[in-house]
This record gives C-alpha cells, sequence and structure tokens, in this order.
C-alpha cells in the first residue's frame, strides 16, 4: 500500500518536474551558450592535465605522448631552485597577507566613524582610484619613482642627504616593493566589503551602548568588529586559500636578473618553463602541483574556521 | 540620536580625522606627481627641481606619444578589445545569472557546482595554451575576447543581486499574464537591475582594459597588440620606437625626453577608467556586498 502510494507520489513528481523543465525550456537555452563555454574553457583543459605525468611532443599530441609516471615531479622536488621558489612564493603571499589584510579592514573602521560628510566620500573616492590602474603601468610607476638617477623617492632620499639607492637591483628589497605598492594600489578598494558589512550593523545596538556609557573605541571593538567577523572570516579564507597563487603579473614585470633570488615564485616559473623553455609537460607538473596544494590549503582553512565560529566559504 | 559631546569623542574624531588625511596624502601624490612629472622639462624632473610643482611646463611629452604608430594603434585595439569583449561579457552573465537565479529551474544546483568547481580547481597555462592553438584562435583577435568570455564571481555577484532585489512573487505574476521567461528577463528584470549591470560593465570593462597576460600569450603579430603590451616595451623594457625620439640627437636629451613619454603615457592608458568610475561609485557597495557574504 505504502509502497505504492510512493510509486504515485514519486511519479507525480517527475511529472512537475518535467513540467517545469518544458515550461522553463528557455532557460535552458539561454544556458547552454555558458554551459559550452565552462566545458571547453575550463573543463576540455583538465584532460590536458595528463601531461604532467607524460614526455609531451607536439607530433604526438596529449594522447599519444608516452608515460613517464612522476618523473616530472620528481625532476622539480630535487631541483635546486625547488626550495627557493616555495620559499619566495609563500614569503611573499604571508607578507602581503600580513600587512595587506588588517589595514583594509581598519581604514573601514575609521571611515565608518566619520559620519555623513564629504571628507568621507573623498577619501573613499581618492583611495580606490589606484585599483583602477593597471599591472603594467603600476609596474612602470614603481620603476620610475625608484629610479636611482631620476626617481622622486631617491631625490627624497638625497634632499635628506643621504646617498640614492638602487631599489630594484638588489633582491632584499624586491618583496617590500612588492607588498607595499599593492597595499597602495588595494587598501582602498579591499576595504569596500568591510565597510558594506559595517553598514547593516543595527544601529540600536550602539544607541544602547552609548546609554550604558560605552566609549568609541569600546564600541568598535565590541560592536563592529565582532559584526564584521563573519565577513572577515570569509575573506581569511580566501586569502589563505591563494597563498601559493601569487600574482603572475606584477612578479614578472618586475623581476630582473638581479632582483630574482627573491622574486621568483612559482607561476612566474610556469609560464618560463612552459612558454619560454617549451617544456610543456614540466611546466604543467610544476602547476599541477602548486594547484593541488591550494586546494588542499582551501579545504583546511575552510574546516579549521568552520570549526571555530560556523562561518565557511562553502 | 543625538551624541553627547566629550572629551574622548573629541580626541578621537581629531586622530581619526589627521589619520585619514594622512592615507589620502600618500594615496594622492604618486599620482598627482606623475602628472607634474608629465608637463614639466624633463631636467627639471632628473635634478629633483620637481616634488611639489611642475616646473618648465612643455606638453612635447604627449606630442610625441601621439605620433607613435604603436601607441594608437595599440589605444585603438585595446578600445575594441574593451567594448567587443565587454559585450559579450554581459551578454553571458546574464545568461548564466538569470537560470541561476530562479529557485523553480530544475538543475540548478547541478549546475551551480559545474560552475563553481572550476574556481577550486583549473587546467593550468600550458593545457589551455594547448587548447588555444588546437581551437586555431591563437594569434588572432577571439584569443582576446573568448577565453574570458564570463568570469564567475560576476555571474555570483549578479545572480545574487537577481534573487535577492526582484522578489519571487514578481515572475509567478508575470506568467500568469503569459509573459515567457525571456520577455520577463529583458522587459522586467534587467531593467530593475542597473545597478548591478553598470557595475559589472565597469569591472568587465577595467579587466579588458588592463589586461595583459593573455595577450603576452595569446598573441606575437604585433598588429594585434593592445596597449598594454606596448605600455609594457616602453615602461618596463625601456624599448622605444624611433618614430618617437627620432628628433633629439644626443642619447642624454632622448633619456630625458624618454623618461617624460613615461609620465605621459601612464595618464593616457589610466585617464579612462578613473574617470569614469566616480560615477558608479555609489552602486559598488551594492554590488560587491551583495555577491560575496549573501551567495
Amino acid at each position: 500500500m505504502t509502497r505504492e502510494l510512493i510509486k504515485i507520489n514519486t511519479k507525480k513528481y517527475v511529472s512537475r518536474k518535467m513540467k517545469l523543465v518544458v515550461k522553463n525550456y528557455q532557460l535552458y537555452l539561454i544556458f547552454l551558450p555558458v554551459l559550452l563555454y565552462y566545458l571547453i574553457f575550463h573543463y576540455a583543459p583538465m584532460y590536458g592535465i595528463q601531461i604532467a605525468f607524460k614526455k609531451f611532443s607536439g607530433a604526438l599530441g596529449i594522447w599519444g605522448s608516452a608515460w613517464v609516471g612522476f618523473d616530472n615531479f620528481t625532476r622539480f622536488f630535487n631541483s635546486n631552485y625547488f626550495l627557493q621558489l616555495i620559499w619566495n612564493t609563500i614569503s611573499i603571499s604571508l607578507y602581503s597577507l600580513i600587512v595587506s589584510f588588517p589595514i583594509p579592514i581598519i581604514l573601514a573602521l575609521m571611515l565608518n566613524e566619520v559620519k555623513g560628510s564629504k571628507f568621507k566620500k573623498l577619501v573613499q573616492t581618492v583611495t580606490y582610484a589606484p585599483h583602477f590602474i593597471s599591472t603594467v603601468v603600476m609596474a612602470g610607476m614603481i620603476l620610475l619613482f625608484l629610479s636611482p638617477q631620476s626617481g622622486v623617492i631617491n631625490k627624497i632620499i638625497e634632499l635628506l642627504g643621504k646617498e640614492p639607492v638602487n631599489f630594484m637591483y638588489e633582491a632584499k628589497y624586491f618583496k617590500t616593493i612588492y607588498v607595499f605598492s599593492g597595499l597602495w594600489q588595494n587598501v582602498g578598494w579591499s576595504s569596500i566589503i568591510y565597510l558594506s558589512a559595517l553598514s547593516s550593523i543595527d544601529p540600536q545596538q550602539h544607541e544602547a551602548a552609548v546609554i550604558d556609557g560605552a566609549r568609541r573605541m569600546q564600541r568598535i571593538w565590541h560592536i563592529n568588529i565582532p559584526g564584521i567577523l563573519p565577513t572577515i572570516t570569509i575573506m581569511l579564507i580566501l586569502a589563505f586559500g591563494g597563498i601559493m597563487n601569487v600574482g603572475f603579473e606584477k612578479v614578472f614585470l618586475l623581476n630582473n636578473s638581479l632582483n630574482r633570488s627573491s622574486a621568483d615564485v612559482i607561476s612566474t616559473f610556469v609560464y618560463r618553463a612552459g612558454l619560454i623553455d617549451h617544456d610543456f609537460s614540466f611546466s604543467t607538473a610544476v602547476g599541477l602541483f602548486n594547484s593541488v596544494i591550494n586546494l588542499i590549503l582551501l579545504l583546511i582553512v575552510n574546516g579549521i574556521t568552520g570549526k571555530l565560529n560556523q562561518t565557511t566559504l562553502f | 540620536m543625538k551624541r553627547l559631546i566629550n572629551a574622548d569623542d573629541v580626541i578621537f574624531d581629531v586622530i581619526n580625522y589627521i589619520l585619514l588625511s594622512l592615507v589620502l596624502l600618500i594615496i594622492i601624490y604618486p599620482l598627482y606627481f606623475i602628472i607634474i612629472a608629465s608637463i614639466s622639462s624633463p631636467l627639471e624632473v632628473l635634478n629633483g627641481n620637481v616634488i611639489f610643482l611642475p616646473k618648465g611646463i612643455t606638453l612635447d611629452a604627449f606630442r610625441l606619444i601621439f605620433k607613435d604608430k604603436d601607441i594608437l594603434t595599440g589605444y585603438r585595439n585595446t578600445i575594441l578589445y574593451t567594448v567587443i569583449g565587454t559585450f559579450i561579457n554581459i551578454m553571458m552573465t546574464i545568461f548564466a545569472a538569470y537560470p541561476l537565479s530562479r529557485k523553480d529551474w530544475v538543475g540548478r544546483k547541478f549546475f551551480t557546482f559545474i560552475l563553481v568547481l572550476t574556481m577550486f580547481f583549473s587546467g593550468g597555462l600550458i593545457p589551455s595554451y594547448i587548447l588555444i592553438t588546437k581551437l586555431g584562435i591563437y594569434n588572432t583577435v577571439w584569443a582576446m575576447l573568448i577565453p574570458g568570455a564570463v568570469s564567475l564571481w560576476n555571474v555570483i555577484i549578479t545572480r545574487t543581486y537577481f534573487s535577492s532585489s526582484i522578489p519571487d512573487s514578481l515572475p509567478e505574476a508575470a506568467f500568469i499574464d503569459g509573459c515567457s521567461n525571456l520577455k520577463l528577463l529583458f522587459r522586467i528584470i534587467l531593467p530593475l537591475s542597473k545597478p548591478v549591470l553598470a557595475v559589472m560593465v565597469l569591472f568587465y570593462g577595467v579587466s579588458h582594459w588592463n589586461s595583459f597576460f593573455s595577450a603576452l600569450i595569446y598573441l606575437n603579430n604585433r598588429k594585434l597588440f593592445p596597449l598594454q603590451l606596448i605600455l609594457r616595451e616602453i615602461l618596463v623594457q625601456n624599448k622605444f620606437s624611433e618614430d618617437m625620439l627620432v628628433e633629439e640627437e644626443s642619447i642624454l636629451k632622448r633619456q630625458l625626453v624618454a623618461e617624460s613619454i613615461k609620465y605621459g603615457l601612464i595618464i593616457i592608458a589610466s585617464a579612462p577608467f578613473i574617470a569614469i568610475y566616480p560615477l558608479i561609485q555609489k552602486y559598488f557597495v551594492k554590488g560587491i556586498m551583495v555577491g560575496s557574504i549573501k551567495g
């Protein structure tokens, strides 16, 4: 009896679903190009990952090339640049995270205290501007400003009575230049998400706190920061998940033979090995190693923060 | 609410304003310096006399920039890639976001999964490169337009905007009136979604305008180079075409002019979007917020 009821219900359910599918056929139609795009440009390259385990030859193609197992990976792990690449990638990321993660939050908290004034809007507009500058222009600006002959930074150093510094030709400055130029470019833009999280905090909480005699710093500490904590957590998960993903462009544009010891990261290496040296299999293996580590990191951080405060990315 | 004025509050405000003004100065100064350096005599810049105000005003740099064929072709190509590319992006984003925003769309979870998976794992540089060459779009305009046809982040932002700002009862009412899904999208939903569409046009537009990586790996025909590749040659690699520096005889003079061309070029390359974004700035919070938090 119940089994038949279930059967009938399933039938009803299926036919209702079918009706919905037919009724919404236009939705499938417009989604089709998107699906094709993802299959071709995102899933098809995954098929090509197999060359990481092969010795790729253009004549034999992806499928026809001979398997070599983990040879490409062991070659990478045993190479003398392996540790340096990993160290540069992680240290640039962590340095950048330590500087560029908290400062936008502080900026947002400060801006949030400026109530309804033109000043607030001015600061916002101005701090967003560098975000719209391209990486190439950014690299050009860095080179111009830091130039030992004509750069404005060195002119100021000379005014202070010191010797000009050739910043780009000394490896020890590279990471700091990378991180602080990034901060300059994105501090305003990154603060937007926290500003909007702040604007959704219930003003009644503040009113109650004021009546209880709470001071500004106390209200920021006990109301505003807890209020934006979920947003902070999500942004932190994303940041940690991308820790092995130092952006290619700026490092690539700023690195030169003299600072490469601290400026070579995995993504620039993958590019050089693949498209300059044409070692396709090796480059793919290094890239695959990198994205597997990324995936693991993301899952770990997501798990940890989920246990801590129930905010997870997925 | 009337805030009680007390000493604590005043001190806080003063410090806050001072610090924010400092931030303002740090952000503005490099931009300001580029402007004054581009219109100053290059010799004055070299001698360190240009720090707060322009000296020996000249527009030579801009005159030379507009004489250069590579820069003009690059500029034209970039405008082309930005306009067509952004159009493709917007259509694709709507086509992805609209079905995904509909709770009654059978397959919504499955398709979301297919899209989101690509965020966590991808083929990587070389497999994509092989694909582009196999498809026959290497070294063509299409390599600039198709591989980045849609960005998942932007789909999520748009989808969330659609589903949070348009009540579920609206489609139902429209269907009763005999409205089809597409009519609903184009006649009702899109006109209601102007803020998020404006933000999307800006985001995609900027990313095309500033795009450098895909041109670096997928193009080697100079006639197709976007502005950013030409900029890289001049700003980063210090390679100047002959038309620009031909009128200067001495090496020193050439170097001087080269520097001021760089400053001018930075302005010409960055001005369009820096001029546009304040117009839709008020939508940023909406655009970025809605997508990432509730997503």
